[in-house]
């Protein structure tokens, strides 16, 4: 295995306690995410998917085994640490964009670099040049409020990538977008791995983001059921919808 | 895989500054401005009470020092005992305290509201790569704010009301035995009893705001 490997998940399960009972989320999942792929996460909701897709973040702590990211144990650093790996290595987007409401769309991107350390001046001149990346530089004083979908899934996307990040981790980025956005949205995302070499791990049931991904991890039961790569993949969507999306 | 056997290779997240911790709360108050408005209302009002009762207390004393016959008529038939020369009773002290008692619980409980509203917001940021420290900070900022600026209205309320009700009631008798100095020290107890509530009523929910996980983020909500 001569991969440059960039995560690396090592028997991760997770338990939960709900009164007597015990709820396996995750039954020992190991995977190797390959620096500079796409890789989606498929599978259906209570699969264990979103707690995964937690644990490959870091918001979420294993009950065993370990998430790995540039060789450093996530078990191992302390809040601190892990604050800095969130704000310099993973950029998050989120299902319903998560954007600060109180501020326009330069601040939002802004807010993220400012945590880095940089001053808010040197912060918003490094947003706006990620609005410019996403094509929003025309939209940047404008609330979420007054922004389309689309558009305040790109000013996420522009958060997500002002810190210059190894990792994009997207939560269903598509989920309430519609067809047109969010295929949009997926291209912006395939062209951001490609541009900046940054790794997208996405979590999804949308079948449009098959075509995008270098790898398919589909889980079910909390357990992987099966790993797809690009090739493997196409033929796929031909035989389940019958047509070619790609 | 590179290496990176030290866990001190990963540096602790830098702090944020004050300014950018204002600059955000500043936000959410404007954002909010009616909802901010009401629970402002509750302090001022408690804190109007409070400052008119000293006010009162101050003119009165001062007008029964006076020994003036036809004052003294005035005052007694407004209840007041010339006598003992007290305005405010211990009923009274303890209808203020009640009244500032409310005020704090109404900070408290209106910014616990905005904590639960905004969870989802509070995960974002430190999914972004905020602390613990920046998010007890504005919240911190954004309770205090308001119950200063509620206290800073609430004592000029109070103030203006005393002055009207005891010209209104003893005329021109007011202005010849003004207690100037009295008066000036019951705004600034006022102000500094206020802001004082307003602070503490932040301390908790702020500290509870921090701690949400990031992962609170990832909420969907309908």
């Amino acid at each position: 295995m001569s991969a440059d490997v960039i995560i690396r998940v090592e028997g991760v399960t997770k338990v939960y306690t709900m009164g007597e009972e015990k709820v396996h989320a995750l039954r020992g999942i190991t995977l190797d995410i390959v620096r500079g792929t796409y890789v989606s996460i498929m599978g259906p909701s209570g699969s264990g998917k979103s707690t995964l897709f937690n644990m490959i973040g870091g918001l979420d702590r294993p009950s065993d085994g370990e998430v790995i990211m540039e060789g450093f144990r996530f078990g191992e650093l302390s809040s601190g640490q892990m604050a800095w790996i969130r704000c310099h290595k993973v950029g998050f987007i989120f299902q319903s964009f998560n954007l600060i409401p109180s501020m326009t769309a330069l601040d939002n991107v802004a807010i993220a670099r400012i945590f880095s350390g940089l001053t808010p001046a040197q912060a918003r001149r490094d947003a706006a040049g990620s609005l410019e990346q996403v094509g929003l530089g025309n939209r940047m004083d404008h609330l979420p409020s007054e922004l389309s979908g689309g558009q305040q899934q790109r000013v996420a996307i522009a958060r997500a990538i002002v810190n210059r990040p190894e990792v994009i981790l997207a939560d269903e980025p598509t989920g309430n977008l519609d067809l047109r956005t969010g295929e949009d949205i997926i291209n912006l995302l395939g062209k951001m791995k490609m541009d900046l070499n940054i790794t997208v791990i996405s979590a999804t049931h949308d079948k449009k983001m098959l075509s995008a991904s270098d790898v398919v991890v589909w889980i079910s039961d909390g357990a992987i059921s099966r790993v797809a790569q690009r090739d493997e993949i196409k033929i796929d969507i031909g035989t389940i919808d019958g047509k070619t999306l790609a | 895989m590179p290496k990176a056997d030290a866990i001190n290779a990963v540096p602790v997240q830098a702090p944020v500054p004050w300014s950018v911790a204002f600059a955000v709360s500043w936000g959410s108050l404007r954002r909010r401005f009616l909802r901010s408005l009401i629970t402002m209302v509750g302090v001022v009002l408690g804190i109007a009470f409070l400052a008119y009762m000293l006010v009162n207390d101050n003119i009165v004393n001062a007008l029964v020092a006076l020994r003036n016959d036809t004052l003294n008529v005035i005052l007694q038939k407004n209840g007041v005992d010339i006598f003992s020369g007290k305005g405010t009773d211990t009923m009274m002290l303890m209808l203020i305290g009640l009244s500032l008692f409310t005020c704090l619980v109404g900070i408290i409980n209106a910014m616990l509201m905005s904590v639960t509203e905004r969870i989802k917001e509070i995960g974002t940021l430190k999914c972004l790569g905020a602390q613990d420290a920046f998010i007890v900070k504005t919240f911190f900022i954004e309770a205090s704010l308001q119950g200063v600026m509620g206290t800073v209205l609430g004592v000029a309320l109070g103030l203006l009301v005393g002055l009207l009700v005891n010209t209104f009631a003893y005329g021109r008798f007011v202005w010849s035995a003004f207690p100037a100095f009295l008066v000036v020290k019951s705004v600034v107890v006022s102000l500094v009893i206020g802001s004082l509530m307003s602070v503490l009523a932040a301390i908790a929910p702020a500290y509870w705001a921090a701690r949400k996980q990031p992962v609170e983020a990832m909420r969907v909500e309908e």
